[in-house]
């Protein structure tokens, strides 16, 4: 079949593309090379939702910032993913940078942001009693949030495929080419081939190649690195509000995150790198956060670690996003989305509709539209008297699965119903194995919660998807009459 | 195993034990041996045992049982004596909620959420495993980085092996078990690696686990970083100084796909947080007097929720205390308050419990910083020296004191310290 | 490493003591005929420890067998006396692959002489019987 559109990549970027064209009675697919959504660069997103007074008026960011700003909140309701406008204060610890907080101030006024406010010190401290006393000023804007950016990208992609999108994951793109009539062919490396009128190029680290591989290869995709660290739950609360220091030209700086979760985390890094796999963490990294972290929150310290990970942003070489119809026809690009690209996304997805407007692609609402999805049950947060009332009505919710977070089977049931295949896609959803104990207690189960739903042997579930295998049988390990031999001479 | 799940649970109970393995199972025990009419254990495995059940090596019990035995054996024995004595055990149930006045609200798929008021109750809760994230290894996040309790469930309770070659971070025991245990079945173990220049677990294990096997094991040496996209594919692991930094030019790749971590337990204290019970940063447990009680009345807790132990065998007898000293806190008979602290000095860790009473008996366990390898000097204030050959890290010690030792003594405060003989003057 | 004992060549051997956590070295002059001196041991524990080292090292052995139960896949067994050192290996890998049907008693022999060694292995650990019946199988697959 020849489908209307297919978007490559199921970043946040892809996803909320699908989302946004699910509203239209058109054949939509998209293509996710990973086992899951959101696994890429999305899942190690910071999760910030800009105010809208960051990115510079003259870049493709910034009217982009503020209209994805708005979009969240509606998001989160008739989604359901957690999200919270906590607002974010960006400090100043000398006088030089009073002026940057003006000059953010001022274009965020111009912007129509509403609420932005300088801060003295004091005032600083009186709303959040943990921060630093060097830190002078601020600036207050009330419009960031924080997201669960992995639970955001998943539920943006099931939303669309309950409104018919077709989401395949565990395919590569390889080739693209395009006929006379219009229409792409989409080779992968899995030896499935899709045709479409419309490619949407989201590729995110890996746009530059999706480019080239449609002829239209102008620019190049660079990764920048970014460290995050996951605190204890013990800090909840320490600050209530993202602390942002005052930004330099290249990078908004390591910030203090209170997520949606009441975790504290503390990140990123900048580091641009080659390598478009390399999500390792450093030492290095962790040095550098948390030196430059305790400068705003002294309270944080390193002991206070429970994980660590990092993602890439895709810096493209124009230091801009890069969107909209190329020379190829029928081939757009939403590439090079970096900071504030989680923030703009609604925003991005909505500009790609008009391209594909403008382009000739015939927009008809589908009657059937369904824009909210059920929200998954959070026992831990429910009163009692509705805990005690879902237990009775249904006793996997008396059954505890992750101890940290207080997740029972219940949910973790609905996560697997609702998509998940991997010990992350779970962890995404439902957050079996993000608190303090990392999966010690709930690893297992989990795993035999997917074998049991999904029908699979234990050995077939796996981390998040690939080689990322968890168990093997134990006929499938070397004879231990081979290798254990207990050795008879004596130690020396 | 025998297990008796309640059929229904009541809505009151002189003592209610939070965790059943066994610490929980002893203090069950010794409370109803104390006088305590109805005890409900509440377990959030699908087993009583806690986690003895997965140490199905030996080594346990010579102390408590005057007899040497596997993990499931003691589980299974304290489990008995606990059933003889009509405690009820309730299985695959978790405690959301414990307040101040000992109203505890319970889930389990059996019973739903109830609330349960107690009397008097225990914390047992034991402890968790430090992971990956708590020592920050750096590198990438594949599987294959697990711990080694977790390895140790996987094998020896499901029957599946983690991987096919390990490299084992930490010389703790349950990393020197399972190096032993995953080589007799089948899966190569490259070597242990261990920060500090001495190991950390029993010297029976470091013979009887690696050296039986030619498993090497790396003191002064640490993982630096994690290989691997989807599995682990290698580490890289170098030497460290004095100062616990790794030397990364001296460094070198092993390839393996898994990795274990044994570095270490955290005792288990999410509802003694919640409810408020004052902590001891040494121990990160409760504060416990002689009583084995928390700083909230009526509260008690035992085993390693309290601190970590060695030895299993030392969990039970102090949870005998804690289950004793519920049983009279709702009998109406509890012991006289502690009149004088315990405070750790030289070389000594932390203390449990942190304050005595003069009129009976107690037991103080410790664990010395760092090791003394002869001829070692354990002091209590003016009162009690104990000669003993040697203290490491790896091993609990104890002093007991006896009323007839404090005759003269009028302060309020003991120092315990620990030294070695050739040092002292 | 040898060393000279009137006049006969004898060879030393090192064992860690595991007595204590003293963890004594433990060296043992010894010739095929037998042990002529042991060192470094500093109490009677270490003594006897180097001796049994030296001439019959033996080692407890825990393991699992397969258990024919949905929710409790392997069943833990110990071996009933210590195992030679050098037979520990075979011993459990002896005990892989051997299968128990439900009910189990804790102690319950599951195999006898294992490999000719007298040893007998017994369950460390009771197990209800499983939803199924089929519980005649039990030694005889057990004790194959």
């Amino acid at each position: 079949m020849r489908y209307d559109v297919a978007i490559i990549g199921g970043g946040v970027v892809g996803c909320a593309i699908a989302r946004a064209l699910s509203r239209y009675e058109l054949e939509v697919i998209l293509i996710e090379r990973e086992r899951e959504v959101g696994f890429g660069t999305s899942k190690a997103n910071s999760g910030i939702i800009h105010a809208g007074a960051h990115a510079k008026p003259t870049e493709l960011k910034g009217p982009l910032e503020w209209a994805g700003n708005q979009a969240w909140g509606p998001l989160h309701e008739e989604l359901g993913f957690g999200f919270k406008r906590v607002g974010e204060l960006i400090v100043a610890v000398e006088e030089e940078q009073l002026d940057t907080l003006e000059k953010l101030r001022q274009q965020g006024v111009d912007r129509g942001v509403p609420g932005l406010e300088l801060w003295d010190g004091e005032q600083v401290r009186a709303e959040e009693p943990n921060v630093s006393e060097d830190i002078i000023a601020a600036l207050w804007a009330p419009t960031a949030g924080v997201v669960n950016p992995y639970e955001a990208t998943l539920l943006l992609a099931e939303s669309a495929a309950r409104n018919g999108v077709t989401i395949t994951t565990d395919r590569t793109v390889t080739a693209l080419s395009s006929d006379d009539e219009g229409t792409w062919r989409i080779d992968t490396e899995e030896g499935v081939a899709y045709h479409s009128r419309f490619v949407i190029n989201a590729a995110g680290l890996h746009s530059d190649e999706v480019a080239a591989l449609a002829g239209v290869g102008d620019f190049t995709i660079k990764p920048r690195k970014g460290e995050e660290y996951l605190l204890d739950k013990r800090l909840s609360g320490i600050v209530s509000r993202i602390i942002f220091p005052c930004p330099t030209p290249t990078t908004k700086g390591i910030l203090v995150i209170p997520t949606v979760d009441g975790t504290i985390m503390v990140g990123p890094t900048a580091e641009d790198l080659d390598d478009k796999t390399d999500t390792s963490t450093s030492e290095a990294g962790a040095e550098q956060i948390f030196r430059s972290v305790q400068r705003l929150v002294p309270g944080i310290s390193r002991k206070d670690v429970i994980a660590e990970f990092a993602g890439l942003r895709s810096i493209s070489s124009t230091n801009d996003f890069i969107i909209g119809p190329t020379a190829a026809r029928g081939f757009i690009n939403a590439a090079g989305i970096q900071s504030p690209g989680l923030t703009a996304s609604p925003a991005i997805a909505e500009q790609i509709v008009g391209f594909l407007d403008d382009e000739g692609l015939k927009l008809r609402e589908r009657d059937d539209y369904e824009p909210t999805l059920p929200h998954p049950a959070r026992f831990a947060q429910q009163p009692l008297d509705e805990q005690i009332r879902l237990a009775a009505a249904d006793p996997r919710f008396a059954h505890l699965v992750c101890r940290c977070e207080h997740v029972t089977e219940a949910e973790v049931v609905e996560a697997i119903h609702r998509g998940a295949h991997t010990l992350d896609g779970v962890k995404f959803r439902a957050r079996c194995g993000m608190g303090r104990c990392q999966g010690g207690f709930c690893t297992w189960r989990v795993i035999e919660l997917l074998a049991r739903e999904l029908d699979l042997d234990v050995t077939e579930v796996t981390k998040c998807g690939g080689d990322s295998w968890i168990a093997l049988e134990r006929e499938d390990v070397a004879d231990p009459t081979e290798v254990a031999s207990v050795r008879e001479e004596v130690p020396t | 195993m025998i297990t008796t799940q309640p059929r229904q649970i009541a809505s009151a109970y002189d003592v209610v034990i939070v965790g059943a393995g066994p610490a929980g199972l002893a203090a069950a025990l010794g409370a109803r041996e104390q006088g305590a009419e109805s005890v409900l254990i509440v377990d959030r495995e699908r087993e009583a045992g806690g986690i003895l059940l997965q140490c199905i090596h030996s080594g346990f019990g010579l102390q408590y049982f005057k007899e040497e035995v596997t993990g499931p054996e003691y589980a299974e024995r304290s489990l008995e004596a606990a059933i003889e004595h009509d405690v009820d055990i309730l299985t695959d149930a978790f405690v959301m909620d414990l307040t101040e006045d000992r109203r505890l609200v319970l889930m389990s798929p059996e019973h739903g959420v109830v609330i349960v008021r107690a009397g008097a109750v225990v914390l047992a809760m034991g402890a968790r495993e430090r992971t990956r994230g708590a020592i920050q290894i750096p590198g990438t996040r594949p599987a294959g980085v697990l711990t080694a309790g977790l390895a140790q469930k996987m094998v020896n309770l499901h029957g599946y092996l983690p991987g096919r070659r390990a490299v084992i971070l930490g010389s703790g025991d349950i990393g020197l078990i399972m190096a032993r245990r995953l080589t007799l079945e089948g899966v190569e173990v490259a070597g242990v690696f261990e920060i500090m220049p001495y190991a950390n677990g029993l010297g029976r294990n470091i013979v009887q686990c690696l050296q039986d096997y030619d498993i090497p094991l790396h003191l002064s040496t640490t993982v630096i970083d994690i290989h691997g996209h989807d599995r682990v594919e290698r580490v890289t692991v170098a030497p460290v100084d004095e100062e616990l930094t790794p030397d990364a030019s001296r460094a070198w790749d092993i390839p393996c796909d898994t990795l274990l971590l044994s570095v270490g337990l955290i005792p288990e204290n999410e509802l003694s947080r919640t409810l408020g019970v004052r902590m001891d940063p040494l121990t990160n447990g409760p504060m416990v007097t002689s009583a084995m009680e928390t700083s909230v009345p009526g509260v008690f807790a035992a085993g390693n929720v309290v601190h970590i132990n060695d030895l299993a065998d030392w969990v039970s007898e102090e949870a005998l205390i804690a289950g004793r000293s519920a049983a009279r806190r709702v009998t109406g008979n509890p012991h006289p308050a502690d009149n004088i602290r315990v405070i750790p000095g030289e070389n000594v860790g932390a203390v449990v419990p942190q304050s005595v009473s003069s009129d009976r008996p107690h037991r103080i366990s410790f664990r010395v910083n760092r090791p003394i390898l002869e001829d070692a000097v354990i002091k209590l204030g003016d009162v009690r020296r104990r000669r003993v050959r040697a203290l490491a890290p790896a091993e609990m010690a104890t002093i007991n004191i006896a009323p007839r030792l404090l005759e003269s003594f009028h302060g309020d405060a003991l120092r315990l310290d620990a030294f070695a003989a050739a040092e002292e003057g | 490493m040898t060393t000279t004992h009137e006049g006969h060549e004898a060879e030393t051997f090192v064992y860690l003591c595991t007595g204590c956590p003293l963890g004594c070295s433990l060296e043992v002059d010894a010739t095929e005929e037998g042990i002529l001196e042991i060192r470094g041991a500093t109490c009677k524990i270490g003594e006897r420890h180097a001796e049994q080292e030296h001439t019959d090292p033996r080692r407890p052995v825990s393991t699992t067998v397969r258990l024919d139960d949905p929710v409790h896949p392997r069943l833990p067994v110990r071996a009933a006396a210590p195992v030679p050192k050098g037979l520990v290996a075979p011993f459990v890998a002896h005990l892989r692959d051997v299968v128990v049907q439900p009910p189990v008693d804790r102690g319950e022999v599951l195999a006898t002489d294992v490999l000719g060694t007298g040893i007998d292995v017994i369950a460390t650990r009771s197990m209800a019987a499983a939803a199924r019946e089929d519980t005649d199988a039990r030694l005889a697959t057990a004790d194959r």
